[in-house]
């Protein structure tokens, strides 16, 4: 008999039972269709204990350091905590350190959360505001190099989040943070492979924030970051990268912007394109795309097409203003 | 006796072919506008759960789910020659996982006892 701890209520595994057969047999429903570890619709997080290798197999590296496993496949061989993947993230409370312009749309927020806010650098967290609102932000800093949590807010027209963070947060404020989420991060380990990073817009924080946790963990491989915007004005952090560039020989930064007049380092044409004719084939490589949703969709489809297996590609597209329930 | 997925290799060998088989799809004209709009991540999914089936793993497929996932594309004009097409894309992928001719010739037939189910008819 396993012991198993699932929203606070503890049950018992019989041996030879899954998690998924114990909880039915209990009366909790939980998604499952092929009940043989193909579909993942059954996926859960252990937050305590580990959950044996058969119920890991075939997820992607960043789910399974995170702990999610599949219900359907798991006989535990020990007692878990386990809970449903969108219970994962908890309620912080969160101090405005500073708020700063890295450009004239996009701002830097900085949040003071406690140590219990663990995170990797790439995944993003929901801010909640005190009337309710809720919104979703990367996250750029990186746990060891930053004392902070930093986020790259854009001015949306009529934002309420993003309103309050360019118009009125000041340091000291409060707001709930909840998270962190998503699997658009840096596994650590096979450093010497080619790191594909592109982004537009804000979809540069959570690259910003891959790209220097790669360099921190001795990643060997080439790192190419690529950042679009519509117009040079619409860049940012382009000293900080480019200084990054000449302290690390593996790193490579092309800024690109859709029209021009643009600096000589900038490149000016469409992103996609500049990515697929610098590198010619991405087999074997890691790819992160963030950003406006379209962007990312057409260059999932493009670097598979270049070679970069369906397991590589890191996607996190950020739907304009995303109403997530707190 | 060992089932033909174990013969295989199991889900590492539905996780290789799904990326081959998926990008020559992708890359073939005749079908490619298929597969236009829709999301890599849950195509990728559905054609891992296809192979499990078609490599006789385990799996729920029903001709009924075949005939609701693709009465959207048989309404977009979804017939035989782009079933050949999808079919002839799955040998190629095979061939380049070096699958042995007959088990190739096996996974074949398994795909062609969907054909009506997938055209609608
Ligand atoms: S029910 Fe399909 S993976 Fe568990």
């Amino acid at each position: 008999m396993s012991e198993l701890v699932f929203e606070g209520t503890t049950y018992e595994v019989p041996p030879g039972n899954t998690v998924l057969e114990a909880l039915e047999v209990a009366g909790v429903t939980i998604p499952s269709s092929c009940r043989s570890g193909v579909c993942q619709s059954c996926l859960l997080r252990a937050v305590e204990g580990t959950p044996p290798a058969t119920a890991q197999a075939g997820l992607r590296d960043t789910l399974r350091q995170q702990g999610y496993f599949l219900a359907c496949c798991c006989k535990p061989d020990g007692s878990l905590e386990v809970v449903r993947p969108n219970d994962a993230g908890l309620r912080h409370r969160a101090r405005v350190a500073r708020v700063r312009s890295l450009n004239a749309t996009v701002a830097e927020l900085t949040l003071e959360c406690d140590a219990a806010f663990e995170y990797r650098p790439g995944q993003f967290a929901n801010i909640a505001l005190t009337c309710g609102t809720v919104r979703s932000y990367s996250l750029a800093s990186v746990p060891t190099e930053d004392p902070h949590l930093h986020m790259h807010i854009a001015r949306m027209p009529g934002g309420i989040v993003s309103g309050w963070v360019h118009d009125s947060a000041k340091e000291g404020d409060f707001v709930d943070l909840l998270g962190p989420h998503g699997n658009c991060f840096y596994t650590v380990g096979n450093f010497g492979q080619t790191l594909v990073l592109a982004g537009t817009g804000t979809g540069l924080a959570p690259l910003y924030g891959i790209a220097r946790d790669a360099l921190r963990h001795g990643h060997t491989g080439d790192i190419h970051l690529f950042h679009g915007s519509i117009r040079q004005e619409g860049l940012y952090l382009v000293e900080e990268l480019r200084a990054l560039s000449h302290t690390h020989s593996n790193l490579h930064y092309y800024p690109c912007v859709l029209e021009g007049p643009a600096d000589a380092q900038t490149h000016v044409g469409a992103l996609d394109a500049h990515v697929t004719s610098t590198l010619s084939t991405l087999r074997g490589s890691r790819v992160f795309l963030c950003g406006h949703p379209d962007f990312v969709k057409m260059m999932q489809k493009k670097t598979f097409l270049l070679g970069a297996a369906m397991k590589d590609i890191f996607a996190d597209s950020f739907l304009p203003a995303k109403t997530v329930t707190a | 006796m060992a089932t033909l997925y174990e013969t295989l290799g199991g889900q590492a060998a539905v996780e290789a072919a799904v990326d081959i088989f998926y990008r020559h799809v992708l890359g073939d004209d005749r079908i490619s506008h298929f597969f236009d709009d829709v999301d890599m991540e849950r195509q990728a999914a559905k054609q891992k759960a296809f192979l499990t089936m078609a490599f006789g793993g385990p799996h729920n497929y029903t001709g009924a789910d075949m005939r609701r996932a693709h009465a959207h594309l048989v309404a977009r004009g979804l017939n035989d020659t782009h079933f050949d097409a999808v079919k002839e894309n799955l040998e190629k992928a095979l061939s380049e996982l070096s699958a042995p001719a007959e088990l190739i010739q096996q996974v074949l037939a398994i795909a062609e006892s969907t054909r009506n189910d997938v055209l609608s008819r």
